[in-house]
């Protein structure tokens, strides 16, 4: 049996200040001392430095996340559980969430990907729901970039791997390219998950005496500190941290998932929650902090993979596949029976107990004892000083970029080229987007759309965000994030019901940073206010900086619509040749943020697109209401490139063409990004009934059975070419990039 | 006919078969756990695709010794229709129903889309509402569809007419574009696209719903024989 290894004692932890190693600051060290009375030894300062971290306390974004709308006629669950929960009738409803794990697929990015889904699945199926999708959204620097491509091939594999193994059908996401996450990608996963009212669970221990149960895979030493070190910047030594990021087992985790849906059919449960980050230490006393009691647990218990292991290095391990249950005392054998069917631990490891305290046993002694509140409700909250970047100033002030264009073929064609709009399919085909035989819409289309059977219902889902937007201006980038989520969702038939949100920003203790995460959070609040989708769960994830750089501000938003009848279910592709195409919103000639600017500058600068928050709601119900009476053929939001990237979208895979006629300023129409703008086609006999129901609605030509894109202006003819021009290159654009070095 | 579906550990498209067979077929099908070691009162018996014991050591290679595997053996034996489909393909395999093995896809990634297949073979108690020639459309998933064997087996396949599916595009580098094959008496196929992922018009796919009728058609045949 391996030696223990020699653990600092108290006063050796004081004297050379080994709490700064594991993250935390003086002053919360002399904080601890505080709350104990005493010097805590190596096990509780571990605790305490990852439930104080920023992963698992929220300690600088607690603040601004007070500023997001949680609640509406429909929420069953807001924040602060495994997942958000919004009632869609029939007793049932949508539970979901989404996370970030940017850290550790930045250094382990096939293992970092893969228990990224892996998390976000057990969030969702701890409330008691069959988990039915996932999504995903990714950042990455430049495809030119050797370091980038690795990253990228080994992510999507990751989530792949996890996602294909244990049968969740990866339905949707956004991947986008750009220099500012070289360093530091961005993944974050979501997961969407059903259930009946009545099977809705807590992450709560209540009920003095009760059994605590630990189920799910053994403990090893892998992921140790994994909370904290998502709470740091990155730098070249970051890879020296790669054994704190996690190894996932999908086959594991789908035993577990079958194993605790069957559990909760039983009431002998009391209540649930998954060991994510921080593992045992952070479900142990979150779920006896929120029932106000306490938990004492005997490590000697606890299923572990390898001998001789610490207190410490129990507590705080990330082993992955794990979760805490609490169990009405007497009732710990039929639990055990059903996880031994799916052949995984269930050790009855622990009870709750009335003094509101964490206590840890080990080989005979306690090994710890603090304070369950200490750990979880009464974590460090810090008001970060916030300064508005004088270059944020300067870009409101710029004149307008106007932009010059002679040749619009090549505009338009490297327009979808640029990987960002281009084609997804080499990411989505790598998923099993049908598992499950649910999927109506699959990747691709604005919004995914899965069914529920046995009714006519169906979900859209949908994950969004402009960090361009937000570089030049977060408060309209933040309001814009939400409204591109909520125009997904309609253009699919749906009603936006709610929102995830992962907010990914850089150091939150510089003071331009700080504003950006404030300013993002009042734009992200003020659309869920007007558009009625409260915030029901999310994630904050910080620090992600290399070497000094942040990244660009990048929320992203996830959003889940009820679509009422399968009957109303629209995607972006044009149906039939004659139907007449509208566009709705008139262009303003807004570049700064855009596509367009990227392509011919190299750069981003000026005032990104302006929103009207009620003109959007506007629309968009109008919208919905002319798709629910039948009248819409197809509908696409216009986004990143503008409107002749949105119709040409809307033609690939259909074999069908277009002739438009625009008139007006032909950049502006063709390749702003002004918002709150769709194109839809309609059958010619619903050509005024569209008008009646959408204002702004104005027509730019209809759909052609050849397969040509033709554009007339003012000045001729500007584009006319088959459309196989154009799909090819926006299809071949990431497999090229990927096999040419 | 009443239908079995086999639950392995880490099964993952058991429901999908399950509803496919009650909403789609129409008929009476049931789980049966991998622990059980009977497949008594079954007519016909599905595998179902997922990660069997999380594909640990090759895929199927530890279902193949689980408790079920020789019910499902005297199942084929005595010529009840066995189908399995993606990763129960590859536990038939593993078993020795069919010959032969699948190997990673040539571009060694995992793959979901729509392909194209051409009916080789009607004349099965699994194709028989088929044309011979037709191409239909059938979703694939996998990150082990590529099958091989050697030659003398691909001629023995071939010699007797037993390669029921082909590819039209090849798209993981299968030997001779197989998708799928049956045994010599033919009442086992083994297969990589999932034809219960395209039995409702909803999801804008029903090539896979003659399959399942072609084999509800042979047992009714059957029993009619038999009762006649």
């Amino acid at each position: 049996m391996p030696q223990l290894q020699h653990e600092p004692t108290a006063e050796e932890i004081a004297k050379n200040r080994l709490y700064l190693k594991m993250g935390l600051k003086e002053n919360e060290y002399e904080r601890i001392i505080e709350v104990l009375g005493r010097k805590p030894n190596y096990t509780e300062t571990g605790l305490f430095a990852v439930m104080w971290s920023e992963h698992c306390s929220y300690k600088t974004s607690k603040p601004v996340l007070k500023r997001f709308p949680t609640s509406g006629p429909r929420v069953l669950q807001g924040p602060g559980e495994g997942a958000g929960i919004v009632d869609i009738g029939d007793h049932q409803a949508v539970v979901f969430k989404i996370e970030s794990h940017n850290h550790p697929s930045a250094i382990e990015p096939y293992q970092g990907a893969a228990t990224g889904v892996g998390g976000i699945i057990r969030d969702v199926f701890s409330m008691g729901a069959r988990p039915i999708a996932l999504l995903n959204s990714l950042r990455f620097g430049p495809l030119t970039s050797s370091r980038a491509r690795y990253l990228f091939e080994e992510v999507v594999s990751g989530i792949a791997g996890y996602g294909n193994c244990i049968g969740i059908p990866t339905v949707g996401g956004e991947v986008a390219f750009d220099a500012s996450y070289e360093g530091n990608p961005l993944v974050n996963a979501m997961c969407v998950g059903l259930i009946n009212h009545e099977d809705i669970q807590k992450g709560q221990a209540s009920g003095i005496g009760n059994t605590v149960m630990y189920v799910g895979a053994a403990t090893g030493r892998d992921g140790i500190h994994g909370a904290t070190f998502a709470s740091e910047e990155l730098t070249e030594a970051s890879d020296e941290k790669r054994p704190a990021v996690q190894v996932g087992d999908p086959f594991m985790e789908k035993l577990l998932l079958e194993a605790t849906l069957e559990a909760i059919k039983s009431d002998a449960i009391v209540g649930i929650q998954d060991m994510g980050a921080a593992g045992l230490a952070s479900s142990s006393s979150e779920m006896a902090s929120k029932a106000g009691v306490g938990i004492e647990m005997n490590l000697d218990l606890v299923p572990q993979r390898e001998a001789g292991m610490t207190p410490y290095e129990m507590m705080l391990s990330e082993s992955q596949e794990r979760m805490l249950l609490v169990v009405k005392k007497g009732r710990e054998a039929e639990i055990q029976e059903i996880f031994r069917k799916w052949d995984l631990y269930a050790a009855a490891c622990g009870r709750v107990i009335e003094e509101k305290v964490l206590r840890l046993l080990h080989h005979g002694t306690v090994a710890a004892e603090v304070p369950v509140d200490a750990l979880v409700k009464d974590a460090p909250v810090y008001h970060m000083p916030s300064q508005e970047p004088a270059q944020y100033r300067a870009w409101q002030e710029q004149e307008a970029w106007r932009p010059e264009i002679t040749n619009y073929k090549e505009i338009l064609l490297n327009l979808l080229k640029d990987p960002t709009i281009a084609s997804k399919e080499w990411v989505y085909n790598q998923y099993d987007y049908m598992v499950q035989t649910n999927t109506v819409v699959s990747p691709g289309s604005d919004a995914a759309v899965v069914r529920i059977r046995g009714t006519q219902k169906a979900l859209a889902m949908t994950t969004d965000g402009n960090a361009k937007y937000l570089k030049l201006d977060p408060e309209a980038g933040g309001k814009i994030a939400v409204c591109e989520a909520a125009r997904n969702i309609i253009c699919s038939g749906g009603e936006p019901l709610a929102v995830t949100d992962n907010l990914n920003f850089g150091n939150p203790e510089k003071p331009d940073v700080f504003w950006q995460i404030e300013k993002a959070a009042d734009g992200i609040s003020a659309a869920c206010r007007t558009l009625e989708t409260p915030v029901i769960s999310g994630n904050v994830s910080l620090y992600n900086e290399t070497n000094g750089q942040a990244i660009d501000p990048t929320p992203v938003i996830g959003m889940v619509g009820l679509i009422e009848n399968v009957h109303h279910i629209t995607t972006v592709s044009v149906k039939a040749p004659g139907d007449l195409i509208y566009v709705i919103g008139r262009a303003k000639g807004e570049f700064g943020g855009s596509a367009l600017q990227r392509l011919l500058t190299g750069d981003v600068f000026g005032r990104p697109p302006q929103i009207d928050l009620e003109l959007e709601k506007k629309r968009e119900k109008q919208l919905l209401s002319a798709i629910k009476a039948g009248i819409i053929q197809s509908a696409h939001d216009i986004s990143e490139g503008g409107l002749a990237v949105a119709v040409a979208e809307s033609l690939f895979n259909t074999k069908l063409g277009a002739s438009l006629t625009i008139s007006g300023d032909n950049v502006s129409e063709l390749f702003d990004e002004t918002q709150s703008r769709f194109i839809v086609t309609v059958k010619k006999e619903d050509a005024e009934r569209l008008t009646t129901m959408v204002e702004d609605a104005y027509p730019i030509g209809f759909v052609t059975d050849g397969p040509r894109l033709t554009i007339q202006t003012e000045d001729g003819i500007i584009i006319d070419d088959e459309v196989s021009f154009y799909e090819n290159a926006w299809k071949g654009a990431i497999p090229c990039l990927m096999t040419a070095n | 006919m009443k239908t079995a579906v086999i639950v392995f550990p880490g099964s993952n498209c058991d429901r999908d078969m399950y509803e496919a067979i009650q909403c789609g077929l129409g008929v009476e099908v049931e789980y049966v756990w991998h622990a059980e070691t009977s497949l008594a009162g079954f007519d016909a018996i599905m595998i179902p695709g997922g990660f069997s014991y999380g594909d640990y050591l090759r895929t199927g290679a530890i279902a193949r010794f689980s408790n079920i595997m020789p019910a499902i053996v005297q199942a084929a034996n005595e010529g009840k229709p066995v189908l399995g489909v993606c990763n129960g393909f590859q536990i038939l395999l593993e078993a020795g129903l069919l010959p032969g093995a699948l190997i990673r896809n040539k571009n060694l990634k995992f793959m979901c889309r729509t392909v194209d297949l051409e009916v080789v073979n009607p004349h099965t108690m699994f194709s028989s509402l088929y044309e011979k020639g037709e191409v239909i459309h059938l979703p694939i998933a996998h990150g082990e569809g590529n099958y091989y064997c050697d030659e003398a087996t691909l001629a023995k396949l071939h010699a007797e007419n037993r390669i029921v599916f082909n590819y039209q595009n090849n798209p993981n580098g299968s030997v001779a574009d197989i998708a799928g094959i049956i045994n010599e008496k033919g009442n086992v196929l083994g297969m990589m696209p999932h034809p219960e992922r395209a039995v409702d018009a909803l999801l804008g796919n029903v090539s896979g719903l003659r399959l399942f009728q072609s084999i509800l058609k042979h047992w009714r045949d059957s029993v009619a024989t038999v009762t006649a």
